[in-house]
């Protein structure tokens, strides 16, 4: 029994199904992340844990309770909003306190355990200034504080970071894992940033139109993605059509040149699979080349420096396919229209259902 | 929480309700009083008697002169300044806001009383001319007409627009003639119908003024007649319809217009 | 500027006038003479009233126009039920001076559809059971005419300005509905409630036209005063003139000013 299940939810609103078929299970003090882009039902999904939308059919299971029908204030989950939302007319020691003196927490309590939030987010010399009076990274992490204070069972953030600039929030992001791990909390945390999600989650749920693609630690997520979107969302990947000439050998065609990947499980010969490749997995050196790799010839039609590595775009048939370089002083770096020899290993070709 | 909107709803629809039965009413009031000069049945005696009122020509024409010369007058004066102010003397700013706002502090009656202390003896006898008349309505006006003109110039580059006519050869009063006023239409058209609406309206300056104007007219008609005034007041309501939804029309894309105090 | 000159002509300096004239005596030498004159028994009930009639109409305005602005805005009413509030209100707010009068005339005067109603209908004489259009209660409840949409035309930004992630997140940390509206919703609103609520004061204390003619002049309030300085009617002073108008500058322009002071603070924390 997990700690926190969404089971078969699915949330209509009158012009569209939003979430649908949603299917979870959490465990405590895990650190999941929601990522998709934009209009694919993330934030909703976070609104029906919070309890701020009904879920249309399925359940929400928390502890072993089913709190599908709990009122958002009886369900002890901590939010932190994208915008913030912060009471403008509070200190941030009072924003803080919040939760805590609803709850009739007495007032010694109160004011210790603001006190060790206020430490935590290293905000104790600001306690007594109001939210215009700070910045938008000092007001995220005071949401943060104000959300964590009342020690809830489950913390909810929806794009936390995304109305603040890089750097900020990139400290802030190895902030919030810190206090997460250290305070061992289960937390859902929505974005749309692969980057993100990567760096924080124990495992990744990807989604697209209001459903799961796949879930998965970051790992798995980025080595093994299931589905042609999931594989296309994280990093940089070359899809293509081919077609399955022998699947126990893993023997396919694409544009009528023979590829070898590893065995084919999920379609039968002469059917059409989409076969993915991430460019770094893709070699332009013939000393990294080993017997059974697959070898491709090509045209260069384009070259990119990008700092560390150097994208080359190739032409084969119909196709255009992007291979990444480490960028070594030692590097032969091909020349615009003349043709060079590719070659990556068996494995490398993700077959996506 | 599905509930709790039903029932809040409910609560909703009740204070509209109350508010919509004491807003419509005395309307319908209104005109039902003004349809009842003929004993026993519903008739438009009262408005054909108003209409018949050689006084009642006179006034509203007397008023709608007033308040063309205030309309104009006020863009002469006010544009130009606001204009300025934009371009090269920002920090007049805050006078303009004090002077804008000191219509609201200085009720209409206390106005003309100080207008008459000063104007009513030499050097400037100005008590029995309009021009008096013309610039208290102004006064009245000013608030609007000013925030109106000046929200429309905040909504274009107006520098732009200036250093581009400058560039071309263009001298101050072409720019100001050709150049900022139809970028300001909408604006200063929305300035002058709230103008309008003030002044057809206005009672407290023309009656202690005394001008035959529109407002001490309707006011005159309420001590000899019984139906009569009723149908001019729905006349006057019509007027003041009309007038907010040009208003309306033409400030769609021009905000902060909301009307403020000072005007009862 | 030519503006400006117009602007001192016709504004500054008939204020000054009063001002400076509140404290000379017809020979132009400085007196306390014509503030004391404040303290007439006529003058002192006139001010009294007139307080009393602006602080009525405000709050009752205030409060029904709140409760309508809260209905139109959060109370789930449909949309286009709140455009068409906001562009009455714009009507209606600018609906003041004698024809408002005529339609309370027509609605709760002795011959009014409301009063001849409730006689024909329930056998309510109102007029027999001491009610009168053209007193205090009668005149505040034509004034509220005025107050209420002013009040929904200024407080609705204001209520569309409370963010629902407020709600949320206060629900969240476990506020009911009415932990929300005490601690978090009113409190943002409060400098906004009142500050409206002054300029109510304000709106209310300086009309004339509208009790001039709904009560023929009859009733004294402080503008009335002045207006009959003006005509000549009564106690022709104009010392008296003078110092009452001060007295209205200097209550306006305290509500005006409060007014501004209490709007900056909620604009300060709603950015
Ligand atoms: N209250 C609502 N009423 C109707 N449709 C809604 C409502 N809330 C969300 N939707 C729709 O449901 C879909 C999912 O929205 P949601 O806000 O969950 O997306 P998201 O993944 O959080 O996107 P983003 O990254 O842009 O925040 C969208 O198509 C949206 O238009
Ligand atoms: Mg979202």
């Amino acid at each position: 029994m997990a700690f926190l299940e969404l089971n078969d939810v699915r949330k209509v609103f009158a012009l569209q199904t939003a979430v649908d078929n949603f299917n979870l299970h959490v465990e405590q003090g895990e650190f999941i992340s929601f990522l998709g882009p934009s209009g694919c039902g993330k934030t909703t999904t976070l609104r029906m844990i919070a309890g701020f939308e009904h879920p249309t059919t399925g359940q929400i299971r928390l502890g072993n309770n089913d709190v599908t029908a709990r009122p958002p204030n009886q369900r002890n989950m901590g939010m932190v909003f994208q915008s913030y939302a912060l009471f403008p007319h509070m200190s941030v020691a009072d924003n803080i306190a919040f939760g805590l003196t609803i709850a009739r927490t007495p007032a010694r309590e109160t004011k210790k355990r603001v006190g060790e939030m206020l430490a935590l987010i290293k905000l104790e010399a600001l306690a007594d200034r109001y939210p215009y009076q700070i910045s938008g990274g000092q007001q995220q992490r005071v949401a943060l504080a104000r959300a964590i204070v009342i020690r809830p069972q489950v913390l909810l953030l929806d794009e936390p970071l995304s109305a603040l600039d890089a750097k900020i929030r990139d400290s802030l992001r190895v902030e919030i894992r810190a206090i997460q791990r250290q305070l061992g909390i289960t937390t859902i945390y929505v974005t749309h940033d692969q980057e993100e999600a990567f760096s924080l989650s124990d495992r990744i749920v990807v989604m697209n139109a209001g459903r799961i693609e796949q879930v998965g630690t970051p790992f798995e997520i980025y080595n093994f993605p299931r589905t042609a979107f999931a594989a296309s969302f994280v990093g940089t990947l070359n899809v293509f059509p081919a077609t399955v000439v022998d699947a126990a050998a893993g023997r396919i065609m694409v544009d009528n040149i023979a590829l070898t990947t590893e065995a084919i499980t999920t379609a039968g010969v002469g059917q059409q699979i989409n076969v993915a490749l991430r460019p770094e997995m893709i070699s332009l050196n013939e000393s990294e080349r080993h017997d059974g790799d697959n070898q491709l010839t090509c045209v260069v039609e384009n070259i990119t420096f990008r700092g560390s590595i150097v994208r080359v775009q190739v032409r084969l048939g119909n196709q255009s396919l992007l291979v990444d370089e480490f960028n070594r002083p030692d590097l032969n770096v091909p020349q615009t229209g003349h043709q060079i020899v590719l070659s990556f290993p068996r494995n490398a070709c993700l077959v996506l259902g | 929480m599905l509930k709790k909107r039903a029932s809040g709803s409910a609560w909703s629809w009740l204070w509209f309700a109350l508010g919509a039965a004491y807003f419509i009413i005395p309307l319908y009031a209104t005109v039902d009083f003004s349809l009842r000069a003929k004993r026993g049945e519903l008739s438009l005696l009262a408005y054909a008697n108003v209409l018949k009122d050689p006084r009642f020509g006179e006034t509203f024409l007397f008023s709608a002169e007033m308040s063309l010369l205030t309309i104009v007058t006020g863009i002469i004066l006010i544009v130009p300044t606001a204009y300025w102010i934009h371009i090269r003397l920002p920090k007049l700013r805050p006078v303009m806001e004090f002077i804008t706002l000191l219509p609201f502090v200085v009720p209409a009656v206390v106005l003309v009383f100080g207008l008459i202390r000063i104007y009513s003896h030499p050097p400037f006898m100005l008590v029995s001319s309009p021009a008096l008349l013309v610039a208290a309505y102004l006064v009245l006006a000013l608030p609007y007409l000013y925030r109106s003109v000046d929200t429309g110039l905040r909504s274009i580059d107006i520098r732009s627009l200036t250093e581009a006519a400058q560039s071309l050869g263009a001298t101050w009063p072409t720019i100001i003639i050709r150049v900022i006023l139809p970028n300001l239409r909408a604006s200063i058209l929305s300035g002058a119908f709230v103008t309008f609406a003030i002044v057809m309206g206005e009672f407290t300056m023309a009656s202690l003024l005394v001008w035959p104007a529109f407002g001490p007219y309707m006011d005159l008609l309420s001590s000899s007649k019984i139906y009569e005034p009723s149908a001019l007041a729905v006349i006057s309501f019509a007027l003041t319809w009309g007038t907010t939804a040009a208003i309306q029309l033409l400030s769609r894309r021009i905000p902060g217009q909301a009307p403020m105090a000072g005007l009862k | 500027m030519p503006f400006l000159i117009f602007a001192f002509a016709f504004l500054i300096l008939p204020t000054l006038n009063i001002i400076i004239g509140s404290f000379q005596d017809a020979t132009g030498a400085f007196t306390l003479e014509n503030i004391s004159q404040l303290s007439q028994p006529i003058v002192l009930s006139a001010y009294l009233t007139s307080i009393e009639l602006s602080l009525v109409t405000a709050v009752a305005g205030g409060l029904f126009g709140f409760l309508i602005a809260y209905a139109i805005v959060l109370g789930g009413l449909p949309r286009w039920l709140q455009s068409a509030v906001i562009t009455f209100s714009g009507v209606a707010s600018n609906f003041a001076g004698v024809p408002l009068a005529f339609a309370f005339i027509s609605t709760l005067g002795r011959l009014g559809l409301v009063s001849v109603l409730l006689k024909s209908v329930f056998g309510i004489d109102i007029y027999q059971a001491g009610f009168s259009l053209y007193n205090f209660l009668g005149l505040s409840l034509t004034y509220i005419y005025f107050q209420i949409p002013l009040m929904i035309l200024i407080i609705t930004p204001a209520l569309e300005g409370l963010r629902s992630e407020w709600r949320e997140a206060a629900e969240n940390l476990g506020a009911t509905p009415l932990v929300y509206w005490q601690r978090v919703a009113l409190p943002i609103l409060l400098p906004n409630l009142l500050a409206t609520m002054v300029l109510l004061f304000g709106n209310a204390f300086g009309a004339y036209a509208t009790a001039y003619a709904l009560t023929g002049g009859t009733i004294n309030l402080v503008t009335i005063l002045i207006g009959n300085q003006i005509t000549g009617d009564v106690l022709n002073n104009p010392g008296l003139g003078n110092s009452l108008s001060l007295g209205m500058i200097v209550i306006m322009a305290l509500s005006i000013g409060g007014y501004t002071l209490l709007g900056q603070r909620t604009s300060r924390w709603i950015k």
